[in-house]
């Protein structure tokens, strides 16, 4: 199939999934409880909307991360920085409990940018053709980093509050008012769009960089920057959501190459149907429970991700 | 014309290139020679502005390459340099295309295109246009890559031991197509390990050792026997071919 059908063919798939998912829930249109209307504008379409930005965004950002380290095994979410980004949001809380929202999404996206940086500056030391030490020095920091927020929380009582972002990300607190931030993240991955090109070519290297007389530094530091503001703002609106900045651009690039201008489009539409997916399949597996979207990520990314290891010895044997 | 003056290098204190005044004549093929560690591809780097220069000034075509805005000068020099083996995924055309960012930003023109297709044609890529990069063998992406500086179509291109991986006929065929770009008007400075190129294509040949330029001049005033068997520390005799030296070193 030539490529360039892939992204309509995925935008017809996650039109799909948005119909379903604005009309399956606990609660039934029919029932009369609220007006079919409220729930509708209130609660499915904002849920609908909170799982397809979380997916879109949380791929772009995995696709930026690999070309800026250039390396395909690392993600935001493997790298420290959602851990990074929770730390912010433990010390603002603590020392100043009664900022405004925006002050505290400000030091979160600020806290997920310094642990980005600091992952950077990490793998900086490490060997290039050690393909696997950079995903570990990321597990490492985010262990680190993980370790210190749970130990501080525990210390001042707010275990129960950080869990919400440390554990794995779900949908069904999304209610109208609680997710806009999420429209930030959907606007930085449109952001990494517009400069495709330029991650592309970083992707070549910092030498051929400046040879095209791009300043990889500069590259460098707006990539880093849409990685904080994605990460952040999905941590703190939905929490946080393994392997789709992993597996998605791990496939499309498979198929389609780092031609980002082409491949970013069909990326994002697949971290949307990704995630999208899991959460309606989270809506109905116990209906009229709910498993949360994020343990379902996770169950399906790491069947996938082995699968991509297990293909990818396959194609280099 | 490129002209080098005071420039050196050091890392950690160990001096890698010595303060270096030297000028590179326009419309020319300059050959840059000498042993392992000589310094051959760090002054290269310090010209083309990959590695900022610690001390003293590089003006290429006069813009002074360490305050000259980086897109101005990727349309007066391309560089290739010696890492081109860790592959993207693009595809050869999308990788030739990349070469036009400096004139065009993503957004090619009719005079864009054109220029890819000439340099695909040009290295014999347009088979493998449409294949990824980490699909190809050695020398097949280093043509790739040589496609895409060629693409850039600048008044100047360096190029770092563009001949690695690169068999005989491809080697030659390559050397043909600078003195091609030189009959154009346009310069280049290549670094060589295989002397008998720089006898055989270089108009100018400049000799480094220990991060010095110990000589320069014609391939006949350089790439003598004496000189070159001091240069590389073993015994080298040179014939003459036609109007061009022959480096011998399987003496008898």
């Amino acid at each position: 199939m030539p490529t360039r059908l892939l992204w309509p063919l995925a935008a017809a798939v996650l039109g799909l999934l948005a119909i379903a998912s604005l009309m399956i829930g606990a609660a039934s249109f029919e029932s009369g409880q609220t007006s079919a209307e409220t729930l509708l504008w209130v609660s499915r379409v904002p849920r609908t909307a909170a799982a397809i930005l979380t997916g879109a965004a949380l791929a772009v950002s995995g696709v930026v991360m690999q070309q800026i380290v250039r390396n395909r095994f690392v993600e935001p979410a493997t790298a420290g920085t959602p851990e990074a980004a929770a730390a912010g949001l433990l010390a603002v809380t603590l020392i100043a409990p009664g900022a405004p929202i925006w002050v505290k999404m400000a030091v979160a996206a600020l806290a997920a940018l310094g642990g980005a940086v600091l992952f950077a500056a990490l793998i900086r030391r490490l060997p290039a053709r050690e393909v696997f030490l950079v995903p570990l020095a990321g597990l490492i920091l985010a262990g680190v980093i993980g370790a210190g927020v749970t130990f501080v929380a525990w210390e001042t009582d707010l275990l129960q509050y950080v869990s919400v972002w440390l554990m794995s990300g779900e949908f069904s607190g999304v209610i109208a008012g609680r997710y806009e931030l999420l429209w930030i993240a959907g606007a930085a991955a449109a952001l990494a769009w517009f400069a495709a090109d330029r991650f592309a070519i970083l992707g070549l290297g910092p030498e051929a960089a400046t040879a095209l007389g791009l300043n990889p530094r500069a590259v460098l530091r707006l990539g880093l920057g849409v990685v904080a503001l994605v990460t952040a703002m999905v941590v703190v609106s939905v929490g946080m959501f393994p392997f789709v900045g992993l597996i998605l651009p791990n496939l499309v690039t498979r198929v389609m190459g780092d031609n980002l201008r082409a491949a970013l489009p069909v990326v994002a539409l697949g971290g949307a149907i990704f995630v999208l997916g899991c959460d309606i399949l989270g809506r109905v597996l116990i209906h009229p429970y709910e498993i949360p979207a994020g343990t379902i990520v996770g169950v399906l990314g790491a069947l996938a991700f082995l699968w991509l290891l297990w293909r990818g010895d396959r194609d280099a044997g | 014309m490129i002209e080098i003056s005071g420039l050196s290098h050091s890392i950690r204190g160990t001096q890698i290139l010595a303060p270096t005044t030297l000028t590179l004549p326009a419309g020319q093929i300059t050959a840059l020679i000498g042993p392992n560690g000589a310094g051959k591809s760090t002054l290269s780097r310090l010209i083309a502005r990959i590695e900022a220069p610690p001390a003293g000034t590089v003006r290429v075509n006069g813009l002074d390459v360490a305050t000259t805005h980086g897109g101005r000068l990727a349309r007066e020099l391309a560089f290739m340099g010696q890492h081109t083996g860790l592959a993207s995924r693009l595809r050869v055309g999308e990788l030739v295309a990349f070469g036009r960012w400096p004139h065009c930003h993503g957004r090619p023109g009719a005079a864009d295109r054109a220029a890819v297709a000439q340099a695909l044609q040009d290295f014999e890529l347009e088979p493998l246009a449409k294949r990824f990069l980490d699909t190809l063998s050695g020398g097949q992406a280093q043509r790739a890559h040589l496609a895409m500086a060629a693409a850039q179509e600048t008044p100047w291109l360096i190029l770092d031991e563009p001949l690695n991986n690169l068999d005989l006929a491809h080697a030659r065929a390559l050397m043909a197509y600078l003195a091609r770009l030189r009959d154009g008007g346009r310069s280049v400075l290549i670094v060589l390990h295989d002397l008998n190129f720089a006898a055989g294509w270089a108009d100018h040949v400049v000799a480094m050792k220990g991060g010095a330029v110990v000589a320069e001049g014609t391939p006949h005033e350089v790439l003598t026997a004496p000189a070159l068997s001091a240069l590389y520390e073993t015994e080298i005799a040179v014939a003459t071919h036609g109007e061009r030296p022959l480096v011998l070193h399987h003496l008898p």
